[in-house]
């Protein structure tokens, strides 16, 4: 799919309000709000939109509420639903679709109200009969198995996972927008509250409402916009299981496969990323994915991340948006991770901006390690 | 009212043997790979040739956590590997759930089944 690199761009991004959002506030509202703030950071109009990608947990037919709330016809629907890594499978689907002329301008959106309506009532959980007489806590308790076998298999620690969220905190602290507002310690992490051993509640993802949208179109009239372009390099996307007792190998995840096709569209590889932004939903999820995407060897992610690896300074800058973990995490992460993944190449990120970051990498993860899907970022100068 | 039509769920065959104490998987005889959860075709290669065998109960954890939910006593959730070559979520039970290690031989039990849960296997330490 070499063909695509290059040949589309975000140039909008936008979050919808975050954290704890008004009373009665609906996902349409969200996904609408962000909507309008991503044109106007981009400078296109809302009918310029023929094309719409979006997905939720709250609503069945979430594509068709979305359309009806902007007033839009659009050319072309997708609501792929995988999970946390749908949009970057929007990302991809867009490509495709841009390329083939069955839309020029494409909006991708999502919004959850979790927070405010409780996760239970946001995210109905898949019937599993073969797990569910268990009572597994999902998800933290399927990453928390397989954090499990990684500490087997690799001698990786707590305090290692720990690391990962100490940084994810280093990074939110830069961010405006940010959950949390707290400076956080690896003894704070780990004698905080268990939820699923090795995990305590430092080391799983926030529950917070929030959205966003993201306007992407082909290169060419990316020229004329705002911002300067974050290049569509290369995508890829798999999905190796639904139900954590059909992971094949705890310690391996589709990222290798999700990351092995975009690094190949770009004609990139590990090194040549400047920002990786991971969806950190448990600390094990940037530790296995840093390691599945190339960024170091098999089970040596506890030791990259070891002494602020990732933190501000550290050799690799990771989720410089303070990722799920400290920033915003909705329920369905990935499009957040996106967001941050384009204004790094726009350039407008602030204190936490990476300077000259000319590729950046977004992963997405969706259901528990199951759905992977990769996007490259570039600016002009990847081209 | 009209009669059910096609074969017997899979779920049903192995929550039946559930119910006779058996730990139930399957066998594709096509190519002699091991298929748990139990299906109507095999993965991969959709063959419908999956005969029913029933396991010696004896396996390996491969994976396990501990649950601290806020009024409840803590509780094991294990991936327990079989020997038979498939992998199941399950709980070990009869020691502290954090003295539950990978690595650990474990040997299956079934709860009888209630009006609300059809019975189903959980694993015991074993001996060796």
């Amino acid at each position: 799919m070499t063909g695509l690199r290059g040949k589309t761009a975000i140039v909008g991004t936008a979050e919808s309000d975050l954290g704890l959002v008004s009373p009665d506030m609906t996902i349409a509202d969200l996904m609408g709000q962000a909507t309008h703030r991503a044109l106007e950071d981009c400078g296109l109009k809302l009918f310029d939109i023929d094309g719409v990608f979006v997905a939720a947990s709250q609503s069945r037919m979430v594509g068709l509420m979305l359309c009806e709330y902007l007033g839009l016809r659009p050319r072309y629907l997708d609501s792929t639903q995988v999970g946390g890594s749908s949009f970057m499978a929007h990302v991809r689907h867009a490509q495709a679709a841009i390329e083939s002329g069955m839309c020029e301008v494409a909006l991708i959106a999502y919004g959850s109200t979790q927070r405010s309506v409780s996760r239970a009532v946001a995210s109905s959980r898949e019937p599993l009969p073969y797990e569910d007489p268990y009572r597994p806590m999902m998800p933290p308790s399927a990453y928390a198995m397989a954090a499990s076998r990684h500490m087997y298999q690799y001698g990786t620690t707590r305090e290692q996972l720990a690391e990962i969220a100490v940084a994810a905190r280093k990074w939110a602290l830069l961010n405006p927008k940010a959950w949390e507002k707290e400076p956080l310690s690896i003894e704070d992490v780990i004698n905080a509250r268990m939820v699923s051993y090795p995990f305590t509640v430092r080391d799983c993802c926030l529950v917070t409402d929030g959205g966003g949208a993201v306007i992407m179109t082909t290169a060419e009239r990316a020229k004329d916009l705002k911002h300067k372009p974050a290049f569509i390099l290369g995508a890829g996307e798999t999905t190796t299981h639904q139900s954590i007792s059909n992971m094949p190998d705890f310690t391996v995840s589709g990222a290798v496969e999700s990351g092995r096709q975009a690094y190949t569209a770009a004609g990139l590889g590990a090194t040549d990323v400047d920002v990786a932004v991971l969806y950190d939903a448990f600390t094990i999820c940037t530790l296995m994915f840093l390691e599945d995407l190339g960024f170091c060897k098999k089970g040596e992610g506890g030791s990259f991340v070891e002494n602020g690896g990732i933190a501000p300074g550290g050799r690799l800058p990771v989720n410089t948006n303070g990722g799920g973990l400290s920033y915003c995490h909705p329920g369905m992460y990935g499009l957040l991770v996106l967001i941050e993944a384009a204004r790094q190449i726009h350039g407008v990120c602030g204190k936490r901006q990476i300077e000259n970051a000319n590729v950046t990498l977004a992963h997405g993860n969706g259901g528990v390690f199951s759905s992977q899907c990769t996007v490259l970022l570039g600016s002009e100068n990847t081209l | 009212m009209a009669e059910a039509t096609g074969p017997i769920s899979p779920l049903a065959i192995y929550r039946q043997h559930c119910e006779r104490g058996e730990l139930a998987y399957q066998v594709c005889t096509d190519d002699g790979s091991v298929v748990f959860y139990p299906r109507l075709t095999a993965p991969g290669t959709a063959s419908p040739n999956l005969e029913w065998r029933v396991s010696k109960g004896l396996g390996t954890v491969y994976a396990t956590t501990t649950l601290f939910p806020r009024d409840k006593d803590p509780y094991d959730v294990s991936m327990v590997e079989l020997d038979e070559g498939f992998k199941m979520m399950s709980r070990v039970e009869s020691i502290d759930p954090m003295d539950v290690k990978i690595g650990m031989r474990v040997k299956v039990r079934m709860i009888p089944g209630t009006d609300k849960q059809p019975s189903y296997p959980v694993f015991d330490p074993a001996e060796g």
